[in-house]
């Protein structure tokens, strides 16, 4: 791709400069303009096509995808922050999407050396280092074990971290979208390194993936015993090639680098390894010129994805602001919501399951007069840590950690609409 | 609530279709359905032995461990110069990393920045920033070249640590012999520049019983605008993720 913003951004723009051409009718209820005779809506007059017309038969989409009219709603990416698109980022669209559960063609995608695309009957997981026997298994012995499932949220350690030094991408899909939630199907880690026999003195494991880069993190083996899974299906069918297939680990609350797709090896050992995702990488500098490592855990944190820069306002009077929250350290007890920036807060109304390191979806439901708006969503975790601004982050942080950025996102709604990513002191 | 019971009284329907009608109203009583959705469960009780999986053999051990920790655990029998680096440095390398591992492009930058690491633009290479030398054997060896990974090999990788270590002026000598004893004694500038996660110390303040929900503080005011930025910067000053 060329030096340009995405085109859709730029499609946009000159949507909403139309929009707001076009005068204050986009902002009028149709049909509301006083002292006119209200006209018939040919969309109910007219007979249209797909009232006439025979539709598909049920024999046309074995595999099923959105409607035509929803084409919009896919991952982007944003071309200039990486070298090349096989060791990249893209972006789950938060902005068009509801509830709480992440459509499977739509969860973000990170690799290092591309989608590693496997035979599931030639991959293997082995168990080795520290055990007692080391082992060997296909996916048919993983798939006779005991499986549980779980919803959690995936949360890249990099999401919001191009807006360290400032607002620079405009919507939520690229400042938040490194994230996804699905329902996991797996076994338990537990379950599998019994068969291996961890020896006592195992205290970290190694996990490696199968592609091209190789992917390995040191785990602390406490994590592993607790609640890690080994997963082979997300959202009812097996994980896709990009998220992994045919097998990888679900590390709940914990930053999204360590959950090692295409899962392949596991080593028992008694320290870390510091491997190369663990110590260039992964490790967060400080104004001191040291960095923190092993950050493990995805801190408290919330966005407003409706009204925001890629789903504007439309409308005066009832409008419903939505947006999600989540914590790695356990469920989100509640999210606040600001439309003054920051002055007065309301709570909002979590609506859907509230699940462990799971995303909650929020509402307000508010009346708008066409003022301008500065919204900010604030969400507080069951440990009692409130999300905390970008500048109280930053106090601490300074703005090199390029990890973490789990600071309060600020939407400027101006009266004609037009959202943007601003921030705001 | 409604809701709810609708969902319960839809799924006693349900049941009753397979299930004898007595069963059917047990359900009925019983919202069962709906708790579990709220209330996640413990993992089922499970023998230890499963009876699944096989052991591994060595040569399949051999095969895929090749990973290698600072103390040189997993490093492999063999051995590397600087100056033997350099050759196939220009030849696999330097096309992505430059002729002495400044980059090309966004590629990565592995050599110099010594010093930087407070600086307002800091320059994270394997030389001012990574703790181990291990850890540039593990990963060459693992994943490089980008696109032909796995391809070189135990004398190879020794050569090329050996390289870029000397163009970071860690390893002096061009002569000096990189192998299964001495890589792991290797110091690295920046070996003691890191620390283990701190946050619930050091952010403690952002744990807050009461957070404020009134007139907190005086009106905000615009002080950034990402279309200011126009979403491209230009590609140094841009953020890195890779």
């Amino acid at each position: 791709m060329s030096q340009k913003p995405p085109s859709d951004i730029l499609d946009r723009r000159r949507f909403l400069g139309a929009a707001g051409l076009a005068g204050a009718g986009v902002l009028l209820p149709l049909a509301a303009k006083a002292g006119e005779a209200a006209k018939p809506d040919p969309a109910i007059t007219e007979v249209q096509d797909w009232n006439r017309y025979l539709g598909d038969g049920v024999d046309k989409k074995p595999y099923g995808v959105p409607s035509k009219f929803e084409k919009d709603v896919i991952r982007r990416d944003v071309s200039w922050l990486t070298a090349s698109p096989e060791s990249s980022v893209n972006f789950t669209p938060l902005h068009a999407i509801d509830g709480i559960i992440t459509p499977s063609g739509v969860c973000f995608e990170r690799h290092h050396g591309g989608v590693a695309e496997i035979n599931p009957a030639e991959h293997r997981l082995m168990i080795n280092g520290l055990v007692d026997t080391p082992m060997v298994f296909t996916m048919d012995d993983i798939k006779r074990m005991p499986r549980v499932n779980k919803v959690y949220f995936l949360e890249c350690a990099a999401n919001s971290g191009m807006e360290w030094r400032g607002a620079q991408l405009n919507g939520c899909q690229f400042t938040h979208g490194m994230i996804h939630n699905v329902m996991y199907t797996g076994v338990p880690l537990k379950v599998l390194l019994e068969q291996a026999g961890l020896k006592p003195n195992a205290k970290w494991l190694m996990l490696e993936g199968a592609d091209s880069a190789g992917m390995n993190r040191s785990l602390p083996v406490a994590k592993a015993l607790d609640d890690v899974l080994i997963a082979f299906a997300m959202n009812g069918e097996a994980l896709r090639p990009e998220n992994g297939y045919p097998l990888r680990a679900v590390i709940p609350g914990w930053q999204g680098n360590l959950w090692v797709k295409w899962l392949r090896r596991i080593e028992a050992g008694d320290q870390p390894w510091q491997a190369r995702e663990e110590t260039s990488k992964y490790t967060d500098l400080m104004p001191d010129g040291r960095a923190r490592k092993y950050t493990f855990v995805m801190d408290a944190k919330s966005v407003i994805t409706n009204p925001s820069p890629q789903a504007p306002l439309k409308f005066k009077g009832r409008n419903v602001l939505s947006g999600v929250a989540w914590s790695g350290r356990g469920t989100v007890k509640r999210v606040d919501v600001t439309m003054d920036g920051g002055r007065n807060w309301r709570e909002a109304r979590i609506d859907g399951p509230v699940l462990d390191k799971s995303l909650v979806r929020f509402y307000v439901d508010f009346d708008w007069n066409g003022q301008e708006l500065m919204l900010q969503s604030r969400a507080i975790d069951e440990t009692g840590y409130v999300q905390p601004t970008k500048a109280e982050l930053r106090k601490v942080r300074g703005v090199n950690s390029i990890y973490h950025n789990n600071g309060i996102q600020t939407w400027l709604v101006h009266p004609d609409g037009v959202t943007e990513n601003v921030e705001i002191a | 609530m409604s809701r709810s019971l609708s969902l319960v009284a839809y799924l006693a329907v349900a049941a009753s279709v397979a299930l004898p009608l007595s069963q059917a109203i047990a359900e009925k009583a019983a919202p069962k359905a709906t708790k579990a959705v709220a209330t996640p469960t413990a993992p089922p009780p499970m023998p230890v032995k499963l009876g699944l999986g096989r052991p591994a053999l060595p040569e399949e051990i051999h095969a895929w461990d090749t990973d290698v920790r600072p103390d040189g655990l997993g490093l492999p029998p063999g051995k590397g110069t600087a100056k033997e680096g350099d050759a196939l440095f220009q030849e696999r390398c330097s096309t992505c990393h430059g002729e002495f591992g400044e980059g090309v492009g966004r590629y990565p930058v592995l050599s110099g920045g010594l010093g930087t690491l407070k600086a307002d633009r800091p320059d994270k290479t394997i030389g001012s920033y990574w703790p181990d030398a291990t850890t540039v054997y593990d990963y060459i060896r693992r994943a490089m070249p980008f696109g032909n990974a796995r391809s070189l090999t135990a004398d190879e990788a020794y050569a090329l640590t050996a390289y870029l270590l000397n163009m970071n002026d860690v390893i002096k000598d061009p002569d000096f012999e990189l192998n299964q004893n001495t890589l792991a004694k290797v110091k690295m500038p920046n070996a003691a520049g890191f620390y283990g996660d701190d946050r619930d110390t050091s952010e403690k303040q952002f744990w807050n019983k009461a957070p404020c929900m009134k007139d907190c503080g005086p009106a905000p005011k615009v002080i950034g605008r990402a279309i200011a930025v126009d979403v491209t910067p230009d590609e140094k000053a841009g953020p890195k993720v890779d």
